[in-house]
């Protein structure tokens, strides 16, 4: 608990970013997603949740990087007690959205990030599928659009020093799973949410 | 603490408790939406006072190392409203780099250390050169001259300017020795004073807009009712300073002039981004950057006057390790 308060404080010192002042879809688990451009987007969104929805939100990390070492374990486990999944080599044991699924079935909240990978040309890029299944999967569950400001600026892909730009985490209102509605339209109108924040 | 000083903390703390006092009774007789408004804002403002007066009455206690931290934290968080609201390109990544955890530090150091020399020159002529020397190594030239520019202005504004306050520390006076806190204190309190009853008299009686197109809130009333009930009120703190009663009066008024002109001048760059703000850090005022926006013209003004007029003529030396290692 403690290094979990301690790192989010010292995140909203250096990024400036604001912490919620309450849940932004009410009780309960969610599912957050949002644009990325920057390491550093999982941990601000996380340092911005109010304490109540932080410890009970677990963010998708790469499997292939968090688990190589013992202290990266430990982050991933102890701290953001993330969803590793993996990249490369999808097997149907190794399912991320099952992964995902099980971890959301367990009551918690996850963030995803459904470009997919790392912008740098500073816009919101197309939604891959996954947000999509998760949503069908869970048609009952709020689906938050968390839209990042500045992030690229604090520490841009390609490099390892960060510069104390101020930035935003814009949480938007939740939307909601419609059965009627084709992959693709989901897929827009949740893009939608997050850019008309 | 010395007589004097508690004085001019008392006049402070004074002047705070009127402001709340009238504060507590205008929002009972505020009648209007309008007036709700400007009075919580007002109250919003007095609040934010309290703590900043505080902060800097501690600092006028605890000495120089604190005073030189304190106003290194505030030109950091200056320069990162600065530098957030004036976009820069990914190839300025790494110069910022410099300027926040290489330049800044450096510039308070040499403040620390009272090496007067080498900190008059530091930001003005080797950050200078060093900027457009490191920015042009990631053969980016898109914007070049504008990133590079924004990145020296907000170095000289945000840092180099506002470190001249704590500097006045360190400034060798006529008759004056190990008295400079309370010079600091005129300084510091002249120039938030005008602020204040600027907006005060702008808010009571103001007219007449002076700038419309920069600053739409200043009234030519607001303006000259403020400066003159400042340049009265520093003009009676002359006993805690190395200036007699006409000399404090001139010196308040060229505090009051460049503030003036240094916030209009962080108005019109504000406007130019479509700001209204720096921040929102302070309850009340804005970001950091709206509250020192008048310090930042002013300090190496004051400070240069002063020492022209003022000063022993002998700069503080080198440190004696520098010396040594020179072989001097």
């Amino acid at each position: 608990m403690l290094p979990s308060r301690v790192l989010a404080a010292a995140t909203r010192l250096f990024t400036g970013v604001r912490r919620l002042s309450a849940s932004p879809h009410g009780e309960g688990p969610a599912i957050y997603y949002a644009n990325h451009t920057s390491h550093l987007d999982t941990l601000v969104i996380w340092s911005a949740l109010p304490a109540e929805q932080r410890v009970l939100t677990s963010p998708a990390a790469a499997e292939d990087y968090w688990s190589t070492s013992a202290l990266r374990r430990y982050v991933a486990n102890e701290i953001f007690k993330a969803v590793l999944i993996p990249r490369e080599a999808i097997k149907r044991d190794n399912n991320p959205l099952d992964r995902l699924s099980a971890c959301l079935e367990g009551g918690r909240s996850i963030l995803i990030f459904p470009e997919g990978t790392r912008r740098t040309d500073g816009d919101v890029g197309p939604f891959k599928s996954g947000l999509y299944h998760l949503a069908r999967r869970f048609p009952h569950l709020p689906l938050v659009p968390v839209y990042l400001d500045n992030l690229a600026r604090v520490l841009p892909k390609g490099t390892l020093l960060p510069v104390p730009i101020i930035v935003q985490a814009h949480f938007c209102a939740p939307i909601h799973f419609d059965e009627k509605e084709s992959k693709q339209a989901f897929l827009d109108r949740a893009r939608e949410a997050m850019l008309n924040h | 603490m010395d007589s004097d000083t508690q004085i001019l903390l008392t006049v402070v703390g004074s002047i705070l408790v009127i402001a709340s006092v009238a504060g507590f009774i205008l929002a009972k007789s505020a009648k209007t939406e309008g007036a709700k408004k400007t009075i919580a804002n007002m109250n919003a403002r007095t609040r934010s006072w309290w703590v900043m007066a505080s902060v800097f009455g501690s600092m006028l206690l605890l000495g120089s190392t604190f005073t030189t931290v304190l106003f290194a934290m505030i030109s950091f968080l200056a320069m990162r409203e600065f530098i957030t609201l004036n976009k820069t390109d990914r190839a300025d990544h790494e110069v910022l780099f410099w300027a926040f955890f290489i330049i800044l530090p450096l510039n308070y150091l040499l403040v620390g250390m009272r090496w007067y020399g080498l900190f008059t020159i530091l930001i003005p002529v080797y950050a200078f050169i060093f900027i457009p020397f490191r920015r042009v190594l990631t053969g980016e030239t898109k914007n070049f001259l504008i990133s590079t520019s924004k990145i020296q202005w907000a170095l000289l504004v945000c840092v180099y300017s506002v470190s001249h306050i704590p500097m006045l520390l360190t400034l060798p006076l006529k008759d004056y020795a190990g008295e400079n806190a309370k010079l600091l204190f005129f300084f510091v309190f002249t120039a938030q004073l005008s602020d204040v009853m600027q907006y005060v008299w702008g808010k009571t009686c103001g007219k007449r807009p002076v700038a419309p197109h920069v600053s739409p809130n200043k009234t030519l009333e607001g303006t000259v009712g403020g400066i003159g009930t400042t340049v009265a009120i520093s003009t009676c703190l002359w006993w805690a300073t190395p200036f007699n009663l006409w000399q404090a009066a001139l010196m308040a008024l060229l505090i009051c002039l460049a503030g003036f002109f240094g916030g209009l001048v962080m108005s019109a760059i504000k406007r130019d981004l479509g700001a209204k703000d720096w921040g929102a850090s302070i309850a009340g005022h804005g970001g950091f950057m709206d509250r020192i926006d008048s310090l930042c013209f002013a300090a190496p003004l004051f400070f240069h006057v002063c020492r022209f007029f003022f000063g022993t003529g002998a700069d503080a030396p080198p440190p004696e390790w520098v010396l040594r290692f020179l072989g001097r």
